[in-house]
């Protein structure tokens, strides 16, 4: 008889396996090449150096991650805001109404990204659908320029990331006893202080986890910035890619990169250890 | 008596179905009043809308004098106690209580006052701190109740209050609401299908059926007189036997068995007996009627002139502990 433990370890094995094969090591293999030198005709020169970490303390590098953290963050807000709403409505619906909504908030996800980020552009370009149904108005002036904004941007990041904040929303909201919103109501309690002391403390762990997903992923992407921010608009993950496909600065963009995991590991252990605590203190 | 709820002619429709028909009823300042009825009667929707969380299509409903069948419910002098208690997971007990007092924007120390003072009442003092999770259920009832007592409201409102609580804790209970609703003063209306309870603490009892009155009265009224055959079915047990067109009702601790002296007295046999542990239900199937009569022996009366299953007995009773009805 193997011992629980053992047989645990065992059943662990493969994929703790494959995640350092396939995971760890090259992530150590990125992070050590970020503290060699750039070749002078490109590739590696293996000597060792600090100068790509402190190349990115330089106004130009630290301006594009703060920009990057701006245009994620407030992708982030307007997603969490629209995607709780709507989750808070799929949680109100009868019953049997509930799963096909579900399925509908989240049907974008069975097309393509590249494809769903393309119809932005079809949507938003000067000639777009949008204008030209302005034009069926009456419009006659300039077509407004939508397309290459950071509003393009904002806009192409909350629709694709809007289906997790919904589900991650819709859990906690649809496992909430109607009750206790009555309950609030009867001690005296309006519909926003009921929302605000009620509904809302107890889903915030769902509202976390949609959150840090939406800023994460939002952060790092290169493609919506590349396709709807045009090749003006540069955030993080276009830098990074710029380095290792047109640059070819591997070792800075070693380091761009760590950074970036660096921001994503912290937010993403938060809200796993905020929510454990969270379960704790209920289950204490 | 002072009226302080007058239920006017109050009807309410779920789709076809009429979960309240033009029911009327008045209730006095002080009283500890039961709505008795089984589950689809109607009870708990009447409790709702004087909750303020339906709204009856016809009729008034009347506090002090108001009509405040359209005020919603955080805005009347009205509280719920949830069957569920509803307490808020992510508040302490002591947050819980706060909760109801901070709405009505009072200062800290005050809030802090009337909180001990409840959780004095209501024992629970020491668990002030504690989350609902870490809560027995007999405790959680105690959160539940000081939360809405609190709130000094003119009217109380309990949905099936004890109806999670075990046997025991239960019977402890009935009496523990009955003593708070004395010492606070406040009008209760508690919800149950539980008869018993309804007898044990109420002042008056309304039996419901269909969402209309079957009868309102004291507990003693309601078990000795019950208005109609079903609310003699309803509370406790009784026998019915029809005669000729009339249904006699009479219940098992008024017959007796090997009477001296009866109005009305019949053989029988002994079909089956249950044992209480207090008294001893005996099954005799007579000539009477379809079903056996139940009767009930007392466990001192049983031990004076033990009977078997199959023994042939004599019972009788008196007319005047008869009810007949023609329904």
């Amino acid at each position: 008889m193997l011992s629980q433990s053992l047989r645990a370890r065992l059943l662990m094995a493969p994929a703790l396996l494959w995640l350092t094969a396939f995971m760890v090591v090259p992530c150590l293999l990125i992070l050590a090449l970020g503290f060699f030198r750039r070749g002078i005709y490109g590739g590696v020169d293996y000597t060792f150096t600090f100068e790509n970490f402190r190349l990115l303390a330089d106004p130009l590098y630290l301006g594009i991650f703060l920009h990057s953290a701006r245009v994620a963050g407030t992708a982030t807000l307007i997603a969490v805001v629209v995607g709780y709403a709507a989750a808070y409505a799929i949680a109100g619906a009868p019953r049997r109404w509930q799963g096909m909504l579900l399925f509908l908030a989240v049907l974008p996800f069975w097309s393509n990204y590249l494809i769903r980020t393309y119809a932005w552009i079809v949507l938003l370009n000067r000639e777009g659908l949008i204008t030209q149904g302005l034009r069926m108005l009456g419009y006659e002036g300039e077509p407004p320029s939508m397309l290459y904004t950071e509003g393009a941007v904002i806009v192409g990041l909350v629709y694709n990331y809007l289906p997790f904040v919904i589900l991650a929303c819709y859990a906690p909201l649809s496992r909430l006893n109607p009750e206790l919103a009555e309950a609030s109501r009867d001690l005296g309690a309006g519909a926003f202080t009921t929302f605000r002391r009620v509904v809302l403390p107890q889903t915030l762990a769902g509202v976390a986890a949609g959150a840090v997903f939406v800023f994460v992923l939002s952060i790092g992407n290169f493609i919506t910035p590349a396709l709807l921010g045009g090749g003006k608009f540069q955030m993080v993950g276009n830098l990074v890619y710029a380095q290792f496909l047109t640059a070819n600065d591997w070792p800075f963009g070693a380091a761009l990169s760590m950074v970036l995991i660096a921001i994503m590991m912290v937010l993403l252990m938060a809200q796993a250890w905020g929510t454990a605590k969270g379960m704790g203190e209920r289950n204490g | 008596m002072t009226v302080l709820l007058n239920i006017d002619a109050v009807t309410k429709r779920f789709g076809a179905v009429m979960a309240v028909d033009r029911l009327s009823l008045d209730i006095y300042e002080n009283e500890f009043f039961a709505l008795l009825g089984a589950s689809g009667s109607g009870k708990t929707t009447l409790l709702r809308m004087l909750a303020g969380f339906e709204m009856p299509e016809e009729g008034a409903i009347r506090l002090d004098g108001a009509d405040v069948a359209r005020v919603p419910p955080n805005k009347r002098p009205v509280n719920l106690m949830f069957q569920s208690y509803a307490l808020f997971p992510h508040m302490t007990v002591e947050g819980n209580i706060a909760y109801g007092l901070e709405m009505e924007r009072l200062g800290r120390g005050e809030i802090a006052a009337r909180v001990g003072e409840i959780m004095e009442k209501t024992q629970l003092s020491a668990l002030a701190k504690r989350k609902p999770d870490q809560l027995s259920g007999g405790q959680k009832q105690r959160v539940a109740l000081a939360r809405a007592l609190v709130k000094r409201p003119r009217l109380l409102l309990l949905d099936e209050p004890l109806g999670a609580l075990d046997k025991k804790l239960r019977a402890a209970m009935q009496l523990e609401l009955k003593r708070l609703q004395h010492e606070v003063g406040i009008t209760f209306i508690v919800v149950t299908h539980d008869q018993e309870e309804a007898l044990v603490m109420a002042d008056r009892i309304a039996i419901l059926k269909d969402g209309r009155l079957v009868q309102v009265g004291s507990p003693h009224e309601v078990y000795e007189a019950p208005a109609s055959r079903y609310a003699a079915d309803f509370i406790g047990v009784t026998n019915f036997v029809e005669d000729g067109g009339r249904v006699l009702a009479i219940r098992p601790e008024r017959i007796a068995l090997f009477p001296e002296a009866a109005d009305r007295k019949v053989e029988g046999r002994v079909v089956a007996r249950a044992y209480h542990g207090l008294d001893l239900m005996l099954h005799v199937a007579t000539a009477m009627s379809a079903q056996p009569l139940i009767v009930r022996v007392t466990a001192a009366g049983a031990d004076r002139r033990p009977v078997a299953e199959g023994d042939m007995v004599t019972i009788g009773w008196n007319d005047a502990d008869v009810r007949i009805f023609t329904d």
